[in-house]
């Protein structure tokens, strides 16, 4: 059985899915299940526990494992704060750590991410921190205790594919911690690309949520990335620049009788 | 360098001549870039561009699609004074205008935070008139208190204040500062602010910038449509939410595109701007600024604001009343000016899940 194991917890899914985005709360619930997640995300500042209607966690099954982030920090204390809050309303242990400081782009900041990965941890948090593509801060992350590490394809909300491949590709060979490919994924091929890397699994949110059709957009990005995977365990043939014959001609120098 | 700077390089800038000279081709080009310059930006304000908005409409809901999601966040603002020095030629405040003033008691901020925070709203905006006086720094800190335990975001639209008393607005649990040019135009702003501190342009102008060194979350900016040419202060909007969003890129800048309403007194200099004009106005600014937060008043009729939600807008208020005590007293002060859109935060709620967007309550807290 191909698990991945993050945090003490084994699963059978590499889609982790994000509930930002989607024009109503109410297919949040259809989406989880036609994707077959079993780890969503959502942003802590929207959580809402006065209001059952509007409280986002009110449709997230608790089948699931919950990975509260924390969208909006700007540094690492109010990373560490908004983890803290997270803990305090019932969301669990599991923290997806963002901190952006940079609203033209939003690109993670690795420097306070690695330190609020290192005061998070301490504190027995399962965190995965997203974070730009970057060996050595990678590095820097396993050292702080981070339960794998999450490396951007992209800019998030673009949708434009795994545009950093050579640096996460970087990552999966040189850190030994799951490497799940955060933000950029904009449709199933490109899913399934990252798991061909070698990629543990991925995180999807906008190209499932801002599609016309979300929930068979979910079903069909959990497909890719069996394909994907699945393609990935299989060891793909090796690529060569030129083509190599199906029939050689001196194939016959191997009969035994030459 | 602060933002005159920038408004300087265009203050003898030849609008007409530039307008004249975009083409179609120019446009139809611009249109296919990834990323705009504040040229390309200008252009697609000009005349020209007109014939274009439903091209521009794909682009611009296509982008706001992509960063913000099919999502509107509502908020509604809480007028708490309406005591004002200055003299504005458009505005209901206006110290000689003969209307009711008052300001809300610390009971009545939160009778009224109360019945604001039954509608199930998270997000709210405190507005005061100009008088240092009748409603100081001090003042407004401790009705942000009040409101602190009813609200997770608190935002200001006062007077200008400095970068000290912004970061002591911070401490309080401010995190969304307002505040308007009304106009670019130097000679306009002279002529319009007759008297008292509102009239000193550079101090105003340069006020998003302390609430931004003051490490506010979010600044919104804007000109009031209608006291110059229409597209010159959209520019000039558009320029200084570049200028801010390039210069402090961890705060999120907005800008929001009011005209001018009927309100107390008269002030008959009004320059024309049509629904298009603000359709045009809202799509270049979206392909301009992706990423840039865009806030619509009920300054603007329900229909038009219906029709807004796919084009980029990203906050919007519900439930308004512009005067003091609006939401829970029978004695209120006079409004600012008057609303086009009355409806409920209920209503507004049905009518962006009916435009298939999901309509935001909570999108900060306090940590």
């Amino acid at each position: 059985m191909d698990l991945l194991k993050i945090g003490g917890i084994e699963l059978k899914s590499r889609l982790f899915i994000g509930t930002g985005k989607f024009p109503s709360k109410k297919i949040i619930p259809d989406v989880i299940k036609s994707s077959e997640t079993q780890v969503v995300t959502m942003a802590v500042r929207r959580v809402d526990l006065e209001a059952k209607e509007e409280n986002i966690l009110e449709y997230i099954s608790k089948d699931v494992i919950w990975l509260p982030n924390t969208s909006g920090a700007r540094n690492a204390e109010e990373a560490v704060r908004i983890a803290r809050l997270a803990r305090a309303m019932g969301c669990g242990d599991w923290v997806k750590i963002e901190v952006i400081s940079d609203h033209k782009y939003l690109l993670p900041d690795n420097q306070e991410t690695i330190k609020a990965t290192e005061i998070l941890s301490k504190e027995g948090f399962v965190v995965l921190p997203y974070m730009s593509p970057d060996l050595m801060s990678a590095k820097r992350l396993v050292d702080a205790g981070a339960a794998a590490v999450m490396p951007l394809g992209a800019p998030i909300g673009t949708n434009r594919g795994i545009r950093t491949k050579e640096l996460i590709e970087i990552l999966i060979d040189e850190i030994d911690l799951p490497i799940i490919v955060d933000a950029g994924i904009g449709k199933p091929s490109e899913a399934a690309e990252a798991m061909e890397m070698g990629a543990a699994a991925v995180l999807v949110n906008t190209a499932i949520a801002t599609s016309d059709d979300p929930v068979n957009m979910a079903k069909a990005f959990s497909l890719a990335v069996i394909a994907g995977r699945t393609a990935y365990l299989s060891k793909l043939g090796a690529t060569k620049k030129c083509a190599i014959a199906s029939s050689p001609l001196t194939g016959f120098l191997n009969e035994g009788e030459f | 360098m602060g933002f005159y700077d920038v408004y300087i390089n265009f203050k003898d800038f030849d609008y007409d001549a530039f307008f004249e000279n975009v083409t179609s081709t120019e446009i139809k080009r611009i249109l296919n870039k990834n990323k705009i310059n504040i040229y390309d930006f200008l252009a697609l304000l000009s005349p020209k561009a007109e014939s274009f908005l439903e091209e521009m409409a794909q682009k611009a809901h296509a982008l706001s699609l992509q960063h913000f999601g099919k999502t509107i966040l509502l908020f509604t603002p809480m007028y708490i004074g309406n005591f004002c020095v200055n003299r504005c030629a458009y505005c209901g405040f206006n110290v000689d205008n003969n209307i009711k003033r008052k300001k809300l008691s610390p009971e009545e901020i939160e009778r009224e935070a109360i019945s604001i925070a039954k509608t199930g709203l998270k997000h709210i905006l405190v507005l005061t008139g100009e008088s240092p006086n009748a409603t100081p720094v001090s003042y407004i800190i401790d009705a942000v208190k009040i409101l602190k335990k009813y609200f997770d975001s608190v935002g200001i639209e006062v007077y200008p204040l400095t970068q000290e008393d912004y970061e002591r607005m911070v401490e309080a649990g401010v995190d969304n500062l307002a505040v308007y040019q009304e106009v670019y135009d130097e000679k306009i702003y002279d002529r319009v602010h007759i008297s008292g501190p509102k009239k000193d342009y550079h101090f105003r102008l340069d006020t998003p910038e302390r609430g931004c060194k003051a490490k506010m979350r979010n600044v919104n900016i804007g000109a009031l449509l209608g006291l110059n040419e229409w597209r010159r202060e959209a520019f000039m909007s558009g320029l200084h939410a570049n200028y801010l969003q390039n210069k402090y890129p961890d705060v999120c800048i907005s800008i929001s595109p009011p005209r001018i309403r009927p309100h107390a007194g008269c002030f008959d200099e009004v320059h024309n701007v049509s629904d298009k004009n603000i359709v045009q106005y809202l799509l270049a600014l979206r392909i301009f600024m992706p990423y840039l937060g865009i806030t619509l008043s009920t300054r603007e009729r329900a229909s038009f604001r219906d029709h807004l939600i796919p084009l980029g807008v990203t906050k919007m208020s519900a439930g308004v009343s512009t005067e003091v005590g609006g939401h829970s007293s029978n004695d209120k002060g006079e409004g600012q000016f008057e609303i086009s859109d009355n409806r409920s935060v209920e209503e507004m709620k049905n009518v962006i899940l009916s435009k298939g967007y999901q309509p935001v309550f909570k999108d900060w807290m306090q940590i």
